[in-house]
């Protein structure tokens, strides 16, 4: 089995299962109860707190707001900070190539009233710079500009926008799902106000996730309740995946630099291999991309079926953006965002890379994705 | 691996998918039909011989899904060798019921093997019926 779809999920490192499992087992007070058996829990969850602050270089770990997933982080950045800071203006800008749980919040804060607009991307799918700087309001309070996209890899140029951002006095909120443990985050050099991370995403369980919130900046609650986490994400801590998510951020610090080094020499084999195929091509950015991140269109066939083909006849899992594969059969606006007719989105293969995958399943791919490709385009009218 | 479980796909279908049948062109065929589907925009094509109005050879092409693939290879199975008439009468539904289901989503997306043989069929009698007429008109 090769599995290249570490952008969905990444499995969790025997390190963080084996730190974290104690959490379950041994230590289960609650955090907020003030006995022992709670004050060590609540210590692993502040503990958790440095390391995912260390990780982003954020100023203190009080910055940290731990949730429990992503798509929870994005909405209480999104609309937390609009509704909290309403009073400036009602405007908000997101980039067109957003993952869903921040462009459906987004779309929910206007049909409440809010001014929406979507920052368009060039055919690598960099937002457009020139098009923020044009747009950005007086009254507008929240951009979001995700650090990397998790379908076709590209990095953003973040540290620029962010001063085009705060030149209006707004604020720059990043998704840094797919970017986190990769590449280095740096949330005050970048110059960001908030910044979403998964612990998944890390390799650490699932079930939580962080928003980090910069010193200053006004957000509020989207779910109030027993005022856990400064009052902005109530509810009982989930400590065992706080407490792996901790361990995992620790972890990608340590070694990020040497792991991405090597999945990136796996990675851009992989890109030479699969693109002697013919009528494939990268989609992204051909530089500034992920170093675990390779994705490609082909031509003439549809993506549903290259993932399945890969999977039955060779254990290789992979994603697509084809919209076959969607609930409602539309193609991935990330693809359309780019540029690409629907015909051509239909054919996207998206491959990432972890800790499992190695040179030795270069060849093995390269051969699965020349068989997948020949047999399927035998089967093809066009 | 063989068990895991795929997209919720029927056995049946991953079946098709792995190993289609009667997939590929008819030289000068009796009838082709073509229809693509306009919210996934996929294609899919279906050829057939004709002999006494009876379905001798039938093959199929298709850009398009796993089930799309599935679908229309298993299409071309229940065609084979019927009356026009009756392979006419072949639904989407049929097809569906005969790979043991499919998922919600894929239903009018890959259904339309059962479109593509009917307009294969409808192509065959407009063309017969063309050389009916190309035959019979010196003779009026
Ligand atoms: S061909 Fe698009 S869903 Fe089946």
């Amino acid at each position: 089995m090769v599995y290249l779809d570490h952008a969905s999920s990444v499995p969790v490192d025997p390190r963080v299962l084996a730190f974290a499992g104690q959490y379950l087992k041994e230590e289960y007070g609650n955090p907020s109860s003030l006995y022992a058996l709670g004050l060590s829990t609540k210590q692993a969850v502040e503990e958790a707190r440095v390391q995912v602050a260390a990780l982003v270089h954020a100023e203190t770990p009080s910055t940290i707001v731990f949730t429990g997933s992503a798509t929870e982080s994005n909405n209480l950045a999104v609309r937390g900070t609009a509704l909290r800071n309403r009073k400036k203006g009602k405007s908000i800008l997101v980039s067109a190539i957003e993952h869903v749980s921040v462009l459906n919040p987004a779309k929910d804060l206007q049909k409440q009233g809010f001014d929406l607009g979507f920052v368009p991307v060039d055919r690598y799918g960099v937002v457009d710079l020139g098009f923020l700087e044009e747009h950005l309001a007086p009254e507008t309070t929240v951009v979001s500009v995700h650090y990397a996209n998790d379908e076709i890899g590209t990095v953003e140029p973040v540290r620029e926008a962010a001063a085009i951002v705060h030149e209006k006095g707004a604020y720059l909120h990043v998704n840094a799902t797919a970017a986190a443990g990769r590449i280095p985050i740096d949330v005050q050099k970048d110059g960001i106000d908030l910044l979403t991370l998964s612990g998944n995403d890390l390799g650490g369980p699932r079930g939580a996730a962080a928003l980090y919130v910069g010193p200053g900046v006004k957000v509020q609650t989207v779910m109030p309740g027993g005022g856990q986490e400064k009052g902005l994400r109530s509810g009982t801590e989930n400590v065992f995946a706080i407490a792996g998510m901790g361990e995992a951020a620790r972890i990608a610090a340590l070694e990020m630099e040497d792991e991405m080094a090597r999945e990136k020499a796996v990675r851009d084999s992989l890109i030479k291999e699969v693109l002697t195929i013919e009528e494939s091509y990268l989609t992204g950015h051909p530089d500034f991309r992920l170093p675990n991140h390779a994705s490609f269109r082909l031509s003439r066939i549809e993506g549903e079926s290259i993932l399945l083909n890969l999977d039955t006849f060779f254990g290789i899992q992979v994603a697509t953006g084809s919209a076959c594969t969607s609930r409602t059969l539309e193609p991935s606006h990330v693809l359309l965002a780019i540029g690409l007719a629907h015909e051509e989105a239909h054919g996207s293969v998206v491959m990432s890379l972890g800790r499992s995958n190695t040179l030795d399943d270069v060849p093995l791919v390269g051969r699965a994705m020349k068989e997948t490709v020949t047999r399927l385009r035998s089967i093809s009218p066009l | 691996m063989e068990d895991r479980p795929q997209i919720g796909y029927s056995k049946k279908v991953m079946d098709h998918f792995m190993n289609p049948r009667n997939v590929g062109d008819i030289e000068n065929a009796d009838g082709i039909g073509t229809v693509g589907n306009p919210v996934c925009g996929d294609l899919m094509q279906v050829s057939i011989r004709v002999e006494n109005d009876i379905i001798t050879e039938i093959k199929f092409k298709t850009f398009g899904c796993g089930s799309a693939i599935a679908t229309a290879s298993m299409v071309t199975e229940m065609a084979k060798g019927k009356h026009i008439d009756e392979a006419l009468k072949i639904t989407r539904q049929d097809v569906a019921d005969e790979l043991e289901g499919l998922p919600p989503v894929k239903m009018h997306c890959s259904n339309l093997a059962a479109d593509a043989l009917h307009e294969a069929i409808k192509d065959y009698r407009a063309k017969k019926e063309g050389r009916k007429e190309a035959i019979e008109e010196p003779a009026r």
